[in-house]
């Protein structure tokens, strides 16, 4: 957009949702530059981050003096701000509902119960918390669970989750699903249906997806490494 | 000439009404703001109650409706859509509700996503456990909760409900400027839920006593206590409640909450 001035992006990419908004941002071409917030070191207490954002948390969105928090509400402001292929978030009612449909369900779903996965064995374990064998064992088994419904409600014969193409409900759960992999933990392995799913998302997001998700592989060999 | 279209009016609100099927227990917080919703912008509908408690959303009929077993649930001609928020923002669309549901203008339209965004693992969590530590597993399951469980989903409560306040509200009347939104739809009928398990969540909290008030009264009062007769009344039928009649999904209940 003609004159627009680019958006500041705080992220650490370690999270989650800040990868998705990442790729999205780069895989867009929406001018934008990014302000690192180590959430290892705690950046995301400070007293000037949270003025910031008080939840203390990212990713976080300023354009131009609008901030904004959540990732999926970013995301639907970026896709309907600017000129974004109508795919990512249709115009279509039925169609925008489905993507509206995943993106609710996917908070306390996929995105609590691959996280949960990820702190128990990789994070909790770092901050000299072992890892809890019964949490952690419902925690897969939850995980379990979603990926039935990724697998039975969204995905059905589709290419993607809402329909034909790929969607921002893909993008927010393929980032959350490749978490548990900072151990070397492949969610999917079991489902080849997810597994291709994933690599028509991977090859429809090219470069942009193996940058975001750096971080990821590093702590992968570093984890890996150690056993 | 009037009395045709007089009579195609009155053909279409029939039609429009048998087409959309809306399957509710108003009990739940969502089942509550798309009930809300719908009635306020006058979006004629077939209501179909069902009970949660009883197990609907397990039976093979409902699965046609929602493979993911929660209501609400709505069913549009051939249009199935689950989670009462998507609901809602297809409603507003479908129906040209008004603007200050969900403004057209992006930045406050982004204002309501995000509070849509965050309240789900916030407020509608701890909210919702309240009802079911404080009144549903103890009395309808026969299970006792853990003191320090119950300390804890307090503190979890608070801790939401003072985000709620500092970062949501602040000194506005609704949570997105001078208008109600979907945004105080969705958070009013979570607040409500611990109130039916006999908290007051208002108590020591002027603020958002005042913001509960205006929002019960841009939807009408009649409307706002109708939707919540049943979860007002829940210390109260809950000892009607048969816990046999629970028992299938008891071990499902305490895993959920308990593990």
């Amino acid at each position: 957009m003609a004159g627009r001035q680019a958006v500041k992006a705080y992220l650490d990419l370690l999270s989650q949702p800040c990868r998705a908004l990442l790729i999205f941002l780069k895989h867009n071409r929406i001018p934008h530059t990014v302000e690192l917030v180590a959430l290892r070191k705690g950046q995301h207490k400070t007293p000037e981050f949270s003025k910031l954002n008080p939840m203390q948390k990212v990713p976080v969105l300023d354009d131009n003096g609008f901030v904004l928090t959540e990732s999926d509400a970013i995301l639907k402001y970026l896709a309907t701000t600017y000129n974004v292929p109508d795919h990512w978030y249709p115009k279509l009612p039925e169609k925008r509902a489905r993507v509206d449909e995943y993106t609710a369900w996917h908070h306390v779903n996929t995105r609590m119960h691959a996280s949960t996965v990820f702190l128990q064995e990789v994070i909790f374990p770092r901050m000299g918390q072992p890892t809890n064998p019964v949490k952690f064992k419902k925690a897969l088994t939850d995980l379990d669970g979603t990926l039935d419904m990724l697998e039975n409600m969204f995905l059905k014969r589709q290419a993607f989750l809402c329909g034909h193409d790929i969607s921002l409900a893909d993008l927010l759960a393929v980032c959350e699903l490749m978490q548990p992999m900072c151990s070397g933990r492949d969610v999917l392995k079991d489902r080849p249906k997810l597994q291709s799913w994933r690599s028509r998302v991977q090859s429809a997001l090219s470069d942009s997806f193996d940058e975001a998700h750096s971080v990821v592989y590093q702590i992968r060999q570093k984890f890996t490494a150690k056993l | 000439m009037v009395r045709t279209c007089e009579a195609q009016t009155r053909l279409s609100k029939l039609f429009q009404k048998m087409s959309l099927e809306m399957y509710l227990d108003l009990f739940s917080q969502p089942c509550r703001s798309v009930y809300i919703f719908a009635k306020k912008n006058d979006i004629q509908f077939d209501y179909k109650k069902i009970s949660l408690f009883e197990g609907y959303q397990y039976s093979e009929e409902y699965g046609k409706i929602n493979l993911l077993r929660k209501a609400p649930a709505i069913k549009d001609g051939d249009f199935c859509l689950a989670e009462s928020v998507a609901i809602m923002l297809y409603l507003a669309e479908k129906f040209h509700t008004p603007d200050h549901w969900y403004p057209a203008d992006l930045q406050k339209r982004a204002r309501v996503n995000e509070y849509l965004s965050w309240q789900h693992s916030a407020i509608r969590i701890h909210g919702s456990k309240m009802l079911w530590f404080k009144l549903l597993i103890p009395k309808a399951l026969g299970v006792e909760i853990p003191k320090e469980k119950i300390d804890n989903a307090v503190e979890d409560l608070n801790a939401s409900l003072n985000l709620f306040e500092e970062k949501f509200l602040q000194d506005r009347p609704f949570i997105v400027g001078d208008q109600i939104s979907l945004a105080d739809l969705v958070a009013i009928v979570e607040i409500m839920q611990p109130v039916g398990a006999g908290m007051d969540v208002f108590e020591n909290r002027p603020n958002l006593k005042a913001w509960k008030d205006r929002v019960r009264a841009e939807i009408g009062v009649e409307l706002f206590d109708e939707a919540h007769q049943a979860i007002l009344c829940a210390q109260e039928s809950v000892k009607t409640m048969d816990p046999k009649r629970m028992e299938h999904f008891k071990p499902i209940i305490l895993r959920y909450f308990l593990s």
